[in-house]
This record gives structure tokens, C-alpha cells and sequence, in this order.
């Protein structure tokens, strides 16, 4: 059992609890949280306890990563569970939905007991897998979406792939409206987007390199949405990269309920930042315009853009080191998230408490999982901010297995300075 | 003849593509050729200007033209001239093109020439070798050797190239030869007039400063030069057209469109040519009009020119 722990002084932002101020956290012995803010003061604690006074640096509840890649089971030279939770806890986040994009795919009940025992075993943060929609990602047959949630599988998606076929997808939520399912659809029409690499535009003209129209993506937000209308069922769209997609988001979550993520990328780059062929921004959705990047700050400002997510996906060099066309898709940035996303609030554009909420209480909330809040009674988990500590971003220093970051030499202005999971200080700084 | 002039050096270290050269830069290397035409038609054309010098041609795509004039070229100013055949390298065992740049630099080449099927790939190459980089053409991206001697031709004909109107016609979408003589006829003060199927058009061309038709009369109405592109169907993955014949019924170059174009219009294609599909063949022979053969002619001279250039 470990003992009690008494932090005060600290400036806490919990969204789901609507607190927003200075004061304490109090955990109790067995790592569950007993008190929370204003109301935690140096007054009100035994005068004998050691009490860590925070000066004003900030708690927030430990980070909910919606769309992470893990590389276990087959891809474990990438990122295994224990560098993933390494990597995570040192930006602060607690919890990670991982993709079923590993190999096997994640797509049937046997493979998920392994998932969770290597899991529990090798993860020292909260791991919260999905399956695939389909069986092998093919987008067509679907998956036991029933027995693979008693298993423990917190929602479906393709991951870097999306349902094509009309007549599955209805059927897809049909079922899952039965079932409750959560359903992520990666919103990009394989038609549309083949053999894509970046924004379709004139970047992608001056680069000779196949482009990637926005219209790819709103054509099946479109139709998602229109079949959501008749078959109600849980729905998230796992990301969306345009300023239009912002525009359809807003319109139509007046008449039907789903919600919405942006990966911090497409939040803080554009397709200018690729420059001589930098194939660390090979991302899917792919970087669009400043325009696309400021709609979308304007969207997560208004509440139409529920989520970030880091859209964590190592990739070893080799598969980097290559001509754009070749070189895999994705970067890493789970370490990276809750700095990255201050560099918003930093300069302006979005309020501390939404970016938070963005990061811990909506995801949570979608989820259904009770995380990323400080709700007293509830695991410690959470991470303390220096919130104007300037750092640069450098492969070397990274944490993840994997370097492939797409901010290298950036300069970042807040970083994590210790990460507690269940009450137990698992990252300092 | 003593006049002191100071001797203008190229800006870039390689040759990448026609957006990274000035105007000096061109018309430094458009000068240096035109001393090479004579020499091409002389009966000694061999010269020791780069002597002990070695040239590594690397194609990964097939070319006949553009790998042959480069090998000309560089036997022709007396360098050591290798021509990688990739279909026996270990770029077929799985090596990587770094991986292969490695392995050449460490041979100490002065100059490597490349063509590759991806965009960009000279671009990666030439970050990790330390000799010049030429690029034969990557991808859609560009083809600056090209571009070059389109223009030298145009020059040879007409004399200069400001204030002429040139229409590119096409498959531009997949061209890198569109995209390299844009950015240099542009710079060399040509109005620019693209002629192609919205289709095979790539996005936000209009932004390139070039006039944007999809009639090919209107297209080619008034031009001094009518540039025909091959359509480059093993690119061509999806319907981006109904069929050859409907193609050549409103985008290939025939007499009856033809008559738009100034009567003194001279045509161009940088082969290889789909005769029937682009072009009228009895058009691609009339030595009137085409200056097909004249542009494989003075290919040879801006490679020299350009091997010589970048080498020193």
C-alpha cells in the first residue's frame, strides 16, 4: 500500500467536473483520488503530512489518446506495448484506444485475450483496444461485434481503412445500434483518395505527387451521416483534415448525434510544412491548407470538432528513409500531444479548458469509460504541467521506439513533468 | 576580343529542376550549348573537356532517347560514362535508391545522372551523395534537360522566345515535361496556353500563370509553337479517357486544327510519339513543321552543356 499523497497550490483544470482553479489533490492509499481542488489547502491537512506544493503548475487528468498504432503482435520493431507506455506517460497520457491495424488484425475473439494479457502485462498505462469492423479490414464482412465488446474491445474501426460499401456500412450500424457499439470510421473514399499522398492542390502539382481531394473525405461523412439518420447507432468520425468537413460537421449536428476527432497534425501543420519532400508528413488525412488548418482550429473552438488525438503511428526508418511514393504513411506523436495542442493555447486560438476537454473529458465521454476526469473516488490518473517550459523537439530524445515525428526541431513551449497512473508516479521529468 | 567579363557561375549545385535555376542559370547553360551544336555535326566530336571525370547514368524507368543523349553527351566531352542497367542491380534484390546512392558515391563519381519513376527521388538522391545530381526526369515532378532543349530548339527556329505563344497539349496531368517547360517558358517571357481534357489536367494549374483550355482549337489558336505531349497511358490506372479515337478526334494534333495555329507554327513532341493518338503522323513528318529530329539533335548539346556546367 502506498502512502497518502497531498498536492496543493497546483492551477486544476478538470473539464468533466467544470473546476478550473487553484488548489489540491489529495490521493489516498490505495491510488484513488479524495479530494480535489479549492477546497484542498494547506489548512485543511494534517500539519504533520508531507505536502508537495505545485507553485501554480498545472494538474490535468491524465490524457485519453483516442487513435494510437501499436505494434503488438507483428510489428513489435516498431512500438510494443512497454515503449508505447513509455512514450505516452511522458506526455502525459493515460489511456490510449489502440487501432486494429497489427498483424493479425485485430479481428476476432482469441487474438483480443492476447491483446489484453500482453496488455496488462507489458503496459503501465490504461489500454483500451478496438477490432476491426471488418474481418481483415476488407470491408466486407463484419465483425462479432457482441462477443468481441464482452471481451473488452471498446469500439470498431477499420483504423487506416475505410467501409466503401454502402450496403455494409448500413448494416454495420444497424448492428451496432442494437449492440450499443461504438463505431470510428476513418472518412476517406479509397477511390477517390487511390494511390494519393498529399493534399490535391498546388503543392501536389509543383511535387508531381498524386493528391488526395478533400472531397475524398466529405463524400463519406456525407453518406455516413445520411445513413446515421436511419440506422441510429454510436458514431465517431475518427478525423477530418478539411475546412468543408468542419462546415458539414457543424451543419448537421443539429439533426443527428455523433461526434467528431482532428489529429493534432492537422491542427498545427499544413501541406506547406512537407516542403522538399519530407516524408515524416506523409500522414493520413493528409495536411491541407492554412485555411483547412484554421477552420479547423475555428471547429474545435465551437464545439464542432469534439476531439484530439495524436494519431500516434511509429514507423521504423527504413520504412521512411524512401522516395515519398514509397515511404509508409503516418508519424509518431503520443509523447508530443499535450504540448503540441498547448502551442493553440499558447498562441491565442483556443482556450485551455477546451483543448483539455479535447484531450481528456470528451474522449472519455464517447468512450463511455470513466477516465480522464478527477471525480473523487476515482484512479489518480493525471499529469503535472509546466505549462511554459520551452523545449525543441528531437528525434534523439524521443521515447517511442519509433522517431518518426513530424515536428522534429520544433519548438515547444509546456511539457509533462510527472505523469501518475492509479496514483503511482510511473514519469518525472 | 579582350573584353573583361566576369565569368557567371551556376547558382545550384545540382540540377534538380528548372524551379530551383535562375535566369542566368538558363541562359548560362543555353550559351554553353549552342557552341556544341557545331561541334555534334563536326567530324571530330570528341572533346577532353571533362577528361578523368566519371559520369554514372542510374535509370530506373526505360528511356531510349534521353539515356542514350546523355551517354553521348558525356562520351562526347571525354568522361568515363557507366550506364547502371537496373534490371540486373540489386535495386531488384530490394536495395533502396539511398542504400544505392551509398554505394555509388563511395565509387567517387562527379556526376550522376538519374531517372526514376518517383517524384522527387533526384531530390533524395542528391542529399546523400557528394557529387552533382542531374535529373533525367522523377516522376511527374520535372524534366529540366528537356525543357532546355525544347527551348534551344524554339530559339533555333524563331530566334527568341520572349513574347512567342506556345501551346502545351496534352496528357498534362502525368507530364513532367509540362510542368518543366511551364516554369522555364514562363521565365523566358512565352504566354503559355495548356490544351488538355479536364481529366488530365492537375489541380490548381491555372495557378502556374498559364491559360487553361479544354478546346483545342481555341487552345492553339494564334500560337507560334503547338508542343504535343504523349499520353502516357501505363499511367494511367483508372478511366481518365473513353478511348484513343475519341482522344484523337478532339485532342490530337491534326491539319484541320492545325490551321488555328500562326501560319509559320512549328510543332513539337518530346517523344516518344503515339502516332494516331496525339499526332497526325503525316504531321510528325512534315520536316516543314516538325522539329522532332531537331530536338533529339540538340538534346545531345544541352546535356553536354549541362554535364560540363555541373561538373566543374
Amino acid at each position: 500500500m502506498m502512502k497518502k499523497k497531498y498536492f496543493i497550490n497546483a492551477n486544476i483544470i478538470d473539464p468533466h467536473n467544470n473546476i478550473s482553479e487553484i488548489g489540491g489533490l489529495i490521493i489516498g492509499e490505495d491510488g484513488k483520488i479524495e479530494g480535489v481542488g479549492k477546497k484542498v489547502n494547506k489548512n485543511n491537512i494534517p500539519s504533520r503530512e508531507k505536502v508537495i506544493d505545485l507553485k501554480e503548475n498545472y494538474i490535468f487528468p491524465g490524457i485519453v489518446d483516442m487513435r494510437v498504432f501499436v505494434g503488438e503482435p507483428g510489428y513489435e520493431y516498431k512500438e510494443n506495448f512497454r515503449t508505447l507506455s513509455n512514450a505516452a506517460l511522458s506526455g502525459g497520457v493515460t489511456s490510449v484506444v489502440t487501432m486494429p491495424n497489427t498483424d493479425p488484425i485485430i479481428d476476432n475473439v482469441s487474438i483480443v485475450d492476447f491483446l489484453k494479457r500482453r496488455g496488462r502485462d507489458k503496459s503501465k498505462i490504461n489500454i483500451f483496444p478496438t477490432a476491426s469492423l471488418t474481418k481483415g479490414t476488407e470491408g466486407t464482412n463484419m465483425t462479432e461485434f457482441g462477443l468481441l465488446q464482452s471481451k473488452g474491445i471498446i469500439a470498431f474501426t477499420d483504423g487506416i481503412r475505410t467501409i466503401q460499401n454502402t450496403r455494409v456500412m448500413s448494416r454495420i450500424m444497424n448492428s451496432a445500434k442494437d449492440l450499443g457499439s461504438l463505431i470510428m470510421q476513418h472518412a476517406e473514399d479509397q477511390e477517390l483518395a487511390e494511390n494519393g499522398m498529399i493534399n490535391d492542390g498546388i503543392i501536389s502539382t509543383k511535387l508531381g505527387l498524386q493528391g488526395i481531394p478533400e472531397i475524398a473525405e466529405l463524400i463519406i461523412i456525407e453518406r455516413d451521416l445520411t445513413l446515421l439518420e436511419e440506422y441510429n447507432c454510436r458514431y465517431h468520425i475518427s478525423q477530418i483534415s478539411s475546412g468543408k468537413a468542419v462546415e458539414i460537421i457543424k451543419d448537421r449536428k443539429d439533426k443527428v448525434r455523433f461526434s467528431c476527432g482532428v489529429s493534432i497534425n492537422n491542427l498545427s501543420l499544413n501541406e506547406n510544412d512537407i516542403g522538399d519532400f519530407r516524408t515524416f508528413l506523409k500522414l493520413s488525412p493528409p495536411l491541407r491548407t492554412e485555411d483547412d488548418r484554421l477552420s479547423l482550429v475555428q471547429g474545435l473552438n465551437d464545439g464542432t470538432i469534439d476531439v484530439i488525438v495524436s494519431d500516434h503511428k511509429p514507423e521504423d526508418e527504413e520504412q521512411k528513409r524512401l522516395t515519398f511514393a514509397q515511404a509508409a504513411t503516418g508519424a509518431t506523436g503520443i509523447e508530443t500531444l499535450l504540448s503540441l495542442s498547448l502551442e493553440l493555447y499558447h498562441n491565442g486560438s483556443v482556450k485551455l479548458e477546451k483543448i483539455i476537454a479535447a484531450l481528456t473529458s470528451n474522449p472519455a465521454k464517447i468512450l463511455k469509460i470513466n477516465k480522464g476526469n478527477l471525480s473523487v473516488g476515482n484512479d489518480a490518473d493525471f499529469c503535472i504541467v509546466d505549462i511554459n517550459k520551452p523545449w525543441i523537439v528531437k528525434q534523439e530524445n524521443l521515447v517511442s521506439k519509433s522517431k518518426n515525428t513530424s515536428i522534429e526541431n520544433k519548438r515547444l513551449q509546456g511539457k509533462v513533468t510527472n505523469t501518475y497512473v492509479k496514483g503511482q508516479e510511473l514519469y518525472n521529468i | 576580343m579582350a573584353t573583361k567579363t566576369k565569368a557567371i557561375k551556376i547558382s545550384q549545385k545540382h540540377l534538380l529542376g528548372i524551379q530551383d535555376l535562375s535566369i542566368n542559370d538558363v541562359n548560362l547553360i543555353l550559351k554553353e550549348a549552342e557552341k556544341f551544336i557545331e561541334l555534334n555535326k563536326s567530324k571530330n566530336k570528341k572533346l577532353d573537356l571533362l577528361k578523368g571525370k566519371t559520369q554514372i547514368n542510374l535509370f530506373f524507368e526505360p528511356s531510349t532517347r534521353t539515356q542514350s543523349s546523355f551517354e553521348l553527351a558525356g562520351k562526347r566531352l571525354g568522361a568515363d560514362v557507366m550506364s547502371m542497367n537496373i534490371t540486373n542491380s540489386a535495386i531488384k534484390k530490394g536495395e533502396t535508391l539511398i542504400d544505392t546512392a551509398m554505394t555509388l558515391n563511395a565509387m567517387h563519381p562527379d556526376i550522376i545522372v538519374i531517372r526514376h519513376q518517383d517524384s522527387g527521388a533526384c531530390n533524395l538522391l542528391s542529399q546523400k551523395v557528394n557529387c552533382a545530381v542531374l535529373n533525367a526526369g522523377d516522376g511527374r515532378r520535372e524534366h529540366p534537360t528537356q525543357a532546355l532543349l525544347d527551348a534551344l530548339t524554339i530559339l533555333n527556329r524563331k530566334k527568341k522566345i520572349q513574347g512567342l505563344k506556345v501551346a502545351i497539349c496534352g496528357d498534362i496531368l502525368h507530364s513532367r515535361v509540362a510542368r518543366s517547360n511551364i516554369y522555364l517558358l514562363n521565365m523566358l517571357g512565352a504566354e503559355v496556353n495548356i490544351v488538355a481534357p479536364s481529366n488530365l489536367l492537375p489541380k490548381d494549374i491555372e495557378k502556374f500563370g498559364v491559360n487553361i483550355f479544354s478546346n483545342m482549337k481555341k487552345g492553339v489558336k494564334d500560337c507560334d509553337i503547338v508542343m504535343m505531349l504523349r499520353l502516357q497511358n501505363e499511367r494511367m490506372s483508372s478511366s481518365f479517357l473513353s478511348s484513343n479515337r475519341e482522344y484523337y478526334e478532339y485532342y490530337g494534333l491534326t491539319q484541320d486544327k492545325l490551321e488555328y495555329a500562326k501560319s509559320d507554327s512549328i510543332i513539337m513532341h518530346p517523344g516518344p510519339m503515339n502516332r494516331g493518338i496525339e499526332i497526325d503522323t503525316k504531321l510528325a513528318d512534315d520536316t516543314n513543321m516538325s522539329v522532332v529530329k531537331e530536338q533529339v539533335e540538340l538534346g545531345v548539346a544541352i546535356r553536354m552543356a549541362c554535364l560540363k556546367i555541373f561538373c566543374e
